[in-house]
């Protein structure tokens, strides 16, 4: 009669700890994020004389906006625990499906963007289903997609065109149309601002009111935190991953059609090593690598982190290759913060 | 594969709520599960007792959707059924807390709690969840059940072992579960937590539930049971009501009857094997 004795309910549980406010702000995803986009910012005022013109803020963010718009279903597919390398890639393959489609068999480029949009999501759709058929790695599955799409490409575009490049579509009906939704900008005072930064902000607001105010939020959560939990609870596993490699091709389908639309034509070689940087500012924002953790907004600050690295190193005048260091040494800091959070979540599991 | 379209004759008075009548379940040809029968009623709590390996996990998957039987006959409510997905279940009314599965750590107390069956607000685009019901009933119904959270916001992984397992009981009850499936509830737990949650337990069977307690611990079996399931291997090695076995006689058969016995006889006469060190002490040169 091991535990027949006396069951004891406490009214409180004195062990646990009252959190504070600091604590609390400690355990926002986005916190890591913030506090290297100050610093970052910091460091190019200093260091970057042209830093803090207005005109450069456009520049900075258009860089943004071109990795945000991915970086922000990047990081909830991340949340949701998987990865998608074909990402990058994806982007290429939706701007010269949009390009050659019109090209060749219409004479409206509208017809092409939409082809396009049903192609991308097949492409995502692929990914989701190999993924949840197979069981097998989201990183192998999407590996294979990623040198698939980056073969096709150059493999298609050479076929029709004869060169790595698609012909110029500036003189097709409804370019003009289509450059306005997809590769348009807005000059207020010094600034220029790109429609790109609108579409990024969208798709940022979307995500995150998907994330944290919806049932479909709730489950991306819990298929990357504890896929099995989730779906002994009725939680639609498969479903959610589906979506959540749709949401990629869809922002794939902007990027692409952004490509496209601001040079009117397309290298088929582009693309390829983007999926990492999305990835990045996904991580940077706070997305566990592991899945089930991290934030919309997260992604979007490290965004902005990338942008104002990558101006801010041509407005200090140094050599570009120092880029990369600077991306590394934030990913690595980053993650390292992420994984204290992390540990002190699960502190007593 | 879902349930049998015939209107099942309804028994009110003495239909089990859920009833096993020698289900089986293979694995290629490994039987992991053979001929077994166990009834859960409202109100009662049906033990299943076994070993590592006795296949007390298989029959829970069973009972929770999560694995289909290969052979028996598995009645919900007086008609037979074979469950097509845990949510299946769940909409039969039948909630399974697993020992370790029962949650997703990294995520908010009352996230976990309305985890798969969200209320929400609103239609179209601005469907949303109802973050501030969700919220109060996950504050209310975990008072009830004497957790006194003041931030529900935190990580459910922060919580004790127990808790947690309350947490989900809690969770099973306020969902209107009609059978309970307990895994293992109290295997990792200290005393006075084990106590905690067998209370909580009997509290679920008080509240009308039907219980279905999994463990390997015969005492506390035999603390809050009605009925015994004992499985060996596979297979069913006893079922007993409460009036008709005594803890002594469960812990013997649990423990193995007379395989114990033998177990006993063998360690006192066995000569040590010559690799274990049949050399005299102190002589440990390889």
């Amino acid at each position: 009669m091991t535990a027949a004795g006396q069951p004891v309910a406490p009214r409180t549980d004195e062990r646990l700890l009252r959190t504070s406010p600091l604590r609390k702000l400690l355990g926002r995803p986005e916190l890591g994020s913030v506090v290297g986009a100050v610093a970052v910012f910091l460091f190019f005022a200093i260091f970057a004389d042209s830093f803090l013109q207005a005109s450069s803020l456009g520049t900075v963010l258009y860089a943004a906006s071109t990795i945000g718009i991915m970086a922000a279903p990047v990081a909830l597919l991340m949340i949701g625990g998987e990865f998608d390398l074909s990402a990058g890639v994806m982007v290429t393959s939706s701007a010269l499906i949009s390009s050659m489609f019109s090209y060749q068999m219409t004479a409206n480029v509208w017809v092409g963007v939409f082809v396009s949009l049903l192609v991308t999501l097949g492409f995502g759709a692929f990914n989701g289903f190999m993924l949840t058929r197979t069981k097998l790695p989201s990183f192998i599955i999407t590996l294979g997609t990623f040198l698939m799409l980056t073969g096709l490409n150059l493999g298609f575009t050479k076929l029709i065109s004869g060169t790595v490049s698609t012909k110029a579509i500036g003189d097709m009906e409804g370019f003009e149309s289509a450059r306005k939704v997809f590769a348009s900008y807005l000059t207020i005072g010094e600034v220029e601002l790109k429609v790109t930064i609108l579409w990024w902000a969208a798709l940022v607001a979307i995500a995150t009111w998907i994330l944290i105010r919806t049932r479909f939020g709730n489950w991306i959560f819990a298929v990357g935190g504890e896929a099995d939990a989730a779906r002994a609870v009725g939680v639609p596993v498969i479903r959610t991953r589906i979506g959540l490699y749709l949401g990629v091709a869809f922002a794939a389908w902007v990027s692409g059609q952004h490509l496209l639309f601001s040079y009117d034509v397309v290298q088929s070689g582009e693309g390829v090593g983007n999926e990492l940087i999305y990835i990045i500012a996904a991580v940077i924002g706070g997305c566990l690598i592991t899945g089930g953790y991290g934030s919309a907004i997260g992604s979007a600050v490290g965004a902005i982190i990338f942008g104002m690295t990558s101006k801010g190193i041509v407005y200090a005048e140094w050599n570009p290759d120092w880029f990369k260091f600077f991306l590394g040494a934030m990913l690595l800091l980053a993650t390292l913060l992420n994984a204290w959070v992390r540990k002190r979540a699960e502190a007593t599991k | 594969m879902t349930a049998t379209q015939a209107p099942a004759p309804r028994d009110p008075a003495g239909a089990a709520l859920v009833e096993l009548d020698g289900v089986s379940k293979y694995y290629g040809n490994i039987k992991a599960l053979e001929d077994v029968s166990l009834e859960v009623h409202a109100g009662e709590i049906s033990c299943v007792l076994g070993d590592n390996g006795a296949g007390k996990s298989t029959l829970i998957k069973i009972i929770a959707g999560l694995h289909r039987h290969d052979a028996g006959t598995f009645l919900i409510e007086g008609e037979e059924t074979t469950l097509a997905n845990p949510r299946d279940a769940l909409d039969r009314g039948i909630a399974t807390v697993y020992q370790d599965l029962a949650v997703v750590p990294l995520m908010p107390v009352w996230r976990n709690f309305f985890l798969g069956s969200e209320p929400t607000k609103g239609s179209g685009p601005f469907r949303r969840l109802d973050v501030r019901q969700m919220r109060e009933t996950t504050r209310a119904e975990l008072l009830r059940m004497g957790i006194d959270l003041r931030d529900v916001d935190q990580p459910i992984g922060t919580l004790s072992g127990g808790e947690r397992q309350c947490v989900a009981i809690a969770r099973a009850v306020y969902f209107g579960a009609k059978v309970l499936v307990l895994d293992e509830p109290t295997a990792a737990l200290g005393v006075k937590q084990s106590g905690v949650v067998l209370k909580y337990v009997a509290a679920a069977r008080d509240a009308g539930l039907g219980v279905v307690l999994i463990t390997h611990n015969p005492h506390h079996a035999y603390l809050v049971g009605d009925r015994f399931v004992l499985l060996k291997r596979g297979a069913m090695s006893g079922s007993h009501t409460k009036d008709d076995v005594t803890l002594d006689e469960l812990t013997r058969q649990m423990a193995g009857g007379s395989e114990l016995e033998e177990l006993s006889h063998e360690l006192e006469r066995a000569p040590a094997p010559g690799h274990l060190g049949g050399r005299p002490a102190g002589d440990d040169t390889p």
